[in-house]
């Protein structure tokens, strides 16, 4: 049986240069409206889920070398070949329905930190560059940025010597130095207390995943989320001042404080009436339980 | 019963014949990817977005190529020459026989088909077979709005490959979406109207050498069985019935190169060839 036999009910008009027919039109907006409609009903819900990835999610530790966290949702095709390229199962995929991009790399440093590898295989098996191709060195990494974020609970606070972020860090004495400050609580010990410099921390997580507490009192977090910034204007008057070899408003006269005449530098314990000040130098402090 | 015929002719085994390897198939790929991570056999690395084939050949999803490109981004030429492989394999072969072959959201899609017929679920509404070229240009246009590929949040094909290569959880929820969309709202409803990596597949493969064929269109008996199980029951009339052309060929963009129409015909009306395969026997 061939067409021009059968019954003639679904062939299209012929001569169809004119004018549609009104219904056929409306059946042809219809659908054009339709399909118009669902479109952007299902991009816009694409869009409304998307909407957490730009609060900046503290779990969204990206892989060496990433680029800044929006360009980083342009370029990542979420493939995984990076995951795949690492050597310490440090990467995951972030899982559909979180707050991070879902099928992006990202790790959870108290789980399995980055062992910041050498060659970074990581970056190499990046098909897009969406994790920098011209980052060679693993000490130029940014993934993060340490934050003693509990000074309540981290044992060199309560004036103990655990150190054990400062000693696991890759960039010891770089990323974490242990500054010594005078203990107010024992008036007679030293409080180390472990500090992270920006410019040298690379966001590894080593010093996360060792805390020795049972939740970490040191994180790391995305820098956008863990860092600060001072106005543009700012200026150190102790920087300007070596900058400038000397001081820019004159030198200052220096008063003697009241009570602190001849202590030794650091000693601020003020001189009781009627006590006899140590001798200088002396081994005897003064101190009394 | 579907295909009752075609069991009688050529046995059930003949009458799955493409079915089964399409399955297959669809397994191979998954199996590739998954030999590294259960065996420690690395033969595809990656996953279907972008992959590395034996540590030298790269893959990448030109649709998640574009989108990044819309996003802003200019990816590197790894990824460029991936895509360009693979642009040129489906362009060649035939654009859908991706979502066929490939996707595995189609095996969830097929069951969800197959169960509507079984339960004889009629109700429902399907949407405009036009949407998947809206949302395609939509999923483009939020990608160049907002500087990020806001497609992938939800893109079932995407989730669903990745979550099965990587082992992800979370995934189970768009997978039943899908299913229960396809079998309680629309029949065929995502694979066959929404689904706009079908639609990229589909505009990238529409001058396609491997094509089905209606060659034998002249012992057709109007058993309807082939319009009942093909995913894209328009394609089949122009070559069928010539409708608006004359070649046998079943030219439409959207066919999926399936095969089900060939393993369900009890007269074999159908099957596979060239696009210069003009024979007829009408």
């Amino acid at each position: 049986m061939t067409s021009e036999t059968k019954p003639n009910s679904t062939a299209k008009p012929q001569g169809n240069t004119g004018a549609l027919p009104s219904v056929a039109r409306r059946k042809f907006l219809n659908g054009i409206a339709a399909a118009a409609g669902t479109g952007c009903l299902l991009n816009l819900g694409a869009f409304m889920v998307s909407r957490p990835a730009s609060a900046n999610p503290a779990q969204a530790l990206r892989p060496p070398g990433a680029l800044e966290e929006s360009a980083f949702l342009s370029a990542c095709v979420r493939c995984g070949l990076c995951a795949r390229g690492c050597p310490y199962d440090t990467l995951k995929l972030a899982p559909a329905g979180g707050p991070v991009a879902p099928g992006t790399p990202m790790f959870t440093a108290r789980e399995v930190p980055c062992e910041m590898c050498d060659d970074i295989p990581c970056i190499k098996a990046c098909p897009t560059a969406a994790l920098k191709h011209e980052m060679t060195d693993i000490n130029e990494a940014r993934m993060g940025l340490a934050v003693l974020s509990d000074h309540e609970s981290c044992l060199n606070f309560l004036g103990l010597r655990c150190d054990v972020c400062y000693r696991v860090c890759p960039v010891i004495d770089k990323a974490i130095t242990l500054e010594n400050v005078h203990n107010q609580r024992s008036d007679r010990h030293a409080m180390l207390l472990p500090t992270v410099h920006s410019e040298h921390c690379t966001g590894c997580g080593k010093c996360e995943k060792s805390c020795v507490l049972p939740v970490a009192a040191i994180k790391v977090m995305p820098i956008k989320l863990a860092q600060g910034k001072l106005p543009a204007h700012y200026r150190k008057g102790w920087e300007e001042k070596e900058k400038h070899g000397s001081s820019l408003i004159g030198e200052q006269i220096q008063m003697p404080v009241r009570g602190m005449e001849e202590k030794a530098f650091g000693d601020s314990r003020l001189n009781e009436a009627g006590k006899v000040a140590p001798a200088k130098g002396a081994l005897n402090s003064g101190w009394k339980p | 019963m579907l295909g009752q015929e075609a069991i009688a002719t050529k046995g059930w085994f003949g009458a799955h014949r493409w079915l089964i390897l399409r399955r297959l198939s669809q397994l191979t790929v998954l199996a590739l990817f998954l030999s590294g991570p259960w065996f420690g056999v690395w033969l595809a690395k990656g996953n279907l977005a972008s992959s590395v084939f034996l540590d030298v050949l790269p893959l990448t999803d030109p649709y998640l190529f574009i989108q990044s490109l819309a996003a802003g981004f200019i990816p590197a030429s790894s990824a460029l020459i991936g895509a360009a492989i693979v642009v040129v394999f489906y362009a060649l072969i035939g654009g859908r026989v991706f979502c066929a072959w490939v996707c595995p959201v189609n095996v969830i899609t097929d069951l969800a088909a197959w169960m509507r017929r079984q339960l004889g679920i009629k109700s429902g509404r399907v949407p405009d077979g036009n949407s998947r070229y809206w949302i395609l240009g939509g999923s483009l246009l939020a990608a160049a709005l907002s500087g990020s590929l806001i497609w992938e949040w939800v893109n079932p094909v995407s989730i669903v490959q990745r979550s099965l290569i990587f082992g992800l959880s979370g995934s189970l929820i768009v997978v039943f979406a899908v299913f229960a969309y396809d079998l309680l709202i629309a029949s065929r409803g995502w694979c066959g109207h929404l689904c706009p990596m079908g639609a990229f597949y589909g505009l990238l493969g529409q001058t396609a050498l491997w094509r089905v064929t209606a060659a034998k269109r002249s012992a057709c008996n109007d058993c309807m069985d082939c319009f009942t199980v093909c995913p894209e029951p328009q394609v089949i009339r122009p070559a069928l019935k010539k409708v608006g052309q004359e070649s046998p060929l079943i030219l439409d963009r959207d066919c999926t190169a399936c095969g089900r129409c060939v393993d369900v015909c009890g007269k074999q009306v159908f099957n596979f060839t060239h696009r210069f395969d003009q024979r007829s026997d009408s």
